[in-house]
């Protein structure tokens, strides 16, 4: 590792200071008069280049660390910019926190599962204590969620924020080739613990919502700040929830379960009788279909009673599982 | 490099106003609190000693007294305040806030709700555009979470999904976790002597027991970095050849490969995928796509958009409930008595019906 020269840590230190103790812009000309570290000699064309860079460097490191540099010009007879820090846009506001609610922020800041977000966790954590802010590290809060996200929720989270548009390209399994989406990203939504975009969709001109998981190339973030306003009625939970549709179970099945089988169905059963040949459940479901599918899984350890309907789909399933399982299946198509 | 420097001088602005809160802390206590050594500690002081405002004369710089091993700033030359939040570190803390808060069986619901409020106060920027909601029962989650500080043994009655059966253990709590939306019960199982992860929504019954949980000295939580569900690489290899309709699956369960099925493209482009475009997010049962597009439905051996896709399995007779619920989308290629296991049960099924 490269060791940072103490002079220069130094001279960004004073920089800071110097620019918030100020309430006049101050050119690089003047900074460069004052700030120790950036001595030369301004009329060596070379020195003054040398200095011009450096100064550059400085100015791009205080930005990434989120310090607010101001531009603008003493008086209107000056020509040159010049640069200042407003403290009120710099200093964290008050921050007051009860043991509580410290506690709490201390067990939030530890549970990212990626780096970028853990850094930054901790970062924002290390400027409330050093606003005063006292945590308990072996707090804890009973139970401990793992937050991990997608490579795509960073780059999303800040196009949203600035609401800049978005491309990538996004891969549903049902389809052969990944496609390329636009997208006026509104925000970002965690269900059932998988993550969503919400955005409007300008290729298809309606509000869609992508799985983060199956963006597989980089997001894209395009045009301008401010490129769109998302709507004020807007409730991304509700969005994401009204997509995935309601699932009520509205119908009831009788099934016969072998004694001392297929426990994934019994523990589901409403009502259970004893019979000579198993147990007859009662089961609440929804769609027949989907339904039968699952019953299906449990094989011979389950039989449909009623409804018919029901009986009828998981026999016609059955029946298909038994065609496509068949070892002489491409034989006997092959004899058609 | 930068990064480094970067992190140097952000933990020198933090460090004024740290100290300027912390009158008279001790430096071993602030080096352990802030993550750094002693001595790097001191070297951080004193850089900040002669660092000030214009003039550099001696009442311009950073001034600080030490007693002992005890330091006070007096005087910090303008930076008495952190820096504000960025939008990242905004981001970072307030959805965490957020997931925490939406944590089934969470303690201090409303401290964290509270602290919620003070951070977006706090932060520069607006809330972040990001919404949590985890599913969950809070209710039973919270009655968990009593037991486990309670720090008795349990003995629950917990449905296998491998095995398909519900059995009976004691088991000596260690954590709570909710991963993926998901709520577990790590604890040393007696009857397995291991550390397991119980799914919280599997418990079917559970009893405190009047005796402390003693988890061995050397059971430790697992590493949950690369998720909950890791396959172990010595179980056999399962291969299906997977229709489009139940392709999904490669995204819920670990895969070791996925390849199409060659000559499958031809097949999908002439058939001309139609599906809906819009995100499909209720998961149900693998039945996916429009069977009209299924050619196989109609009984013309087809491979459109097939994949081949092998995955590790732990248990056998576990593959073949799954191969049996996915239905005639997905058809085992290897091994053989899985093929035979699953052909042998449809037909067994069939013949509870005739």
């Amino acid at each position: 590792m490269a060791i940072v020269s103490r002079s220069r840590t130094e001279r960004l230190v004073n920089l800071v200071i110097c620019l918030l103790s100020t309430r006049r812009y101050l050119t690089a000309a003047q900074i460069a008069a004052t700030v120790p570290g950036y001595e030369h000699d301004p009329e060596d064309p070379k020195e003054h280049e040398a200095f011009q860079r450096k100064f550059e460097r400085d100015k791009a490191e205080l930005r990434a660390l989120g310090v607010p540099l101001e531009t603008g010009t003493a008086s209107i007879f000056d020509t040159e910019v010049g640069y200042r820090i407003a403290r009120r846009d710099y200093a964290l506001p008050p921050i007051l926190l009860a043991p509580d609610e410290a506690a709490a922020v201390g067990v939030a800041a530890r549970l990212w599962r990626h780096a970028g977000l853990a850094a930054a966790a901790t970062s924002g954590l290390a400027k409330l204590r050093a606003g005063g802010v006292e945590v308990d590290p072996h707090a804890t809060l009973g139970v401990e969620p793992v937050i991990a996200v997608d490579a795509a929720f960073e780059p999303l989270t800040a196009a949203a924020r600035q609401r800049r548009h978005v491309s990538f390209d996004y891969r549903v399994p049902e389809r052969d080739r990944p496609s390329t989406r636009h997208l006026q990203p509104w925000g970002v939504v965690c269900w059932r613990g998988r993550w969503y975009v919400v955005g409007h969709d300008t290729d298809r001109e309606a509000p869609r919502c992508f799985r983060l998981s199956r963006i597989v190339s980089s997001v894209r973030a395009y045009g301008g700040e401010g490129a769109f306003t998302p709507p004020a009625d807007l409730n991304l939970i509700d969005y994401v929830a009204r997509s995935s549709g309601p699932n009520e179970l509205t119908n009831t099945a009788k099934v016969l379960v072998r004694h001392g089988r297929a426990a994934g169905v019994r523990r589901w059963a409403t009502s259970k009788q004893s019979t000579v040949d198993g147990d007859v459940v009662e089961l609440r479901y929804g769609c027949a279909e989907s339904f039968a599918g699952w019953l299906v899984g449990y094989g011979a350890d389950v039989t449909v009673l009623e409804p018919d309907d029901l009986r009828k789909a998981t026999v016609a399933r059955l029946e298909e599982v038994a065609r496509v399982s068949s070892p002489t299946r491409e034989s006997s198509l092959a004899g058609v | 490099m930068t990064a480094s420097a970067g992190d140097r001088l952000a933990r020198l602005l933090n460090l004024v106003p740290y100290l300027l809160a912390r009158p008279g802390i001790r430096i071993s206590e602030a080096a352990a609190d802030l993550g750094v050594s002693e001595d790097q500690l001191r070297d951080d002081l004193e850089l900040l000693w002669v660092c000030g405002v214009p003039g550099y004369g001696p009442g311009d710089l950073i001034d600080m007294s030490f007693d002992g091993d005890r330091v006070t700033v007096t005087y910090d030359a303008g930076i008495n305040r952190p820096l504000r939040l960025t939008p990242d570190e905004a981001t970072a803390l307030v959805v965490a806030l957020r997931t925490l808060q939406e944590t089934p069986g969470v303690a201090d619901r409303e401290a964290i709700e509270r602290a919620l409020h003070k951070i977006e106060d706090a932060a520069a920027v607006d809330a972040p555009p990001v919404a949590v909601r985890l599913p969950g029962d809070d209710d039973r989650l919270s009655t968990l979470r009593g037991m486990v500080s309670r720090g008795k043994a349990l003995r629950i009655s917990y449905y296998s999904a491998a095995r398909d059966v519900t059995s009976e253990r004691v088991i000596d709590p260690m954590r709570l976790l909710s991963v993926s939306g998901r709520s577990y019960l790590e604890a040393w199982c007696r009857q397995a002597q291991g550390v397991r992860m119980f799914r919280v929504d599997r418990i079917d019954s559970l009893v405190e027991l009047d005796e402390s949980a003693s988890p061995p000295p050397g059971a430790v939580g697992a590493d949950l970095t690369e998720g909950v569900f890791q396959p172990d690489p010595r179980s056999p290899l399962v291969t299906l050849r997977v229709g489009r309709g139940s392709r999904w699956i490669t995204e819920y369960y670990p895969c070791e490969t996925v390849v199409e099925v060659p000559g499958s493209e031809r097949l999908a482009r002439s058939g001309g995928v139609a599906t809906n475009d819009s995100e499909r997010l209720a998961r149900s049962d693998g039945v996916a796509t429009n069977d009209s597009e299924r050619p196989s439905r109609s009984g013309v051996a087809t491979n459109d958009g097939e994949w081949l896709v092998s995955l590790r399995v732990n248990d056998m007779d576990w593959a073949r409930r799954f191969v049996l619920g996915l239905g005639p989308d997905v058809v085992v290629v290897e091994p053989e008595e899985l093929a035979e296991a699953v052909r042998v049960s449809a037909q067994n099924a069939l013949d509870n019906y005739s």
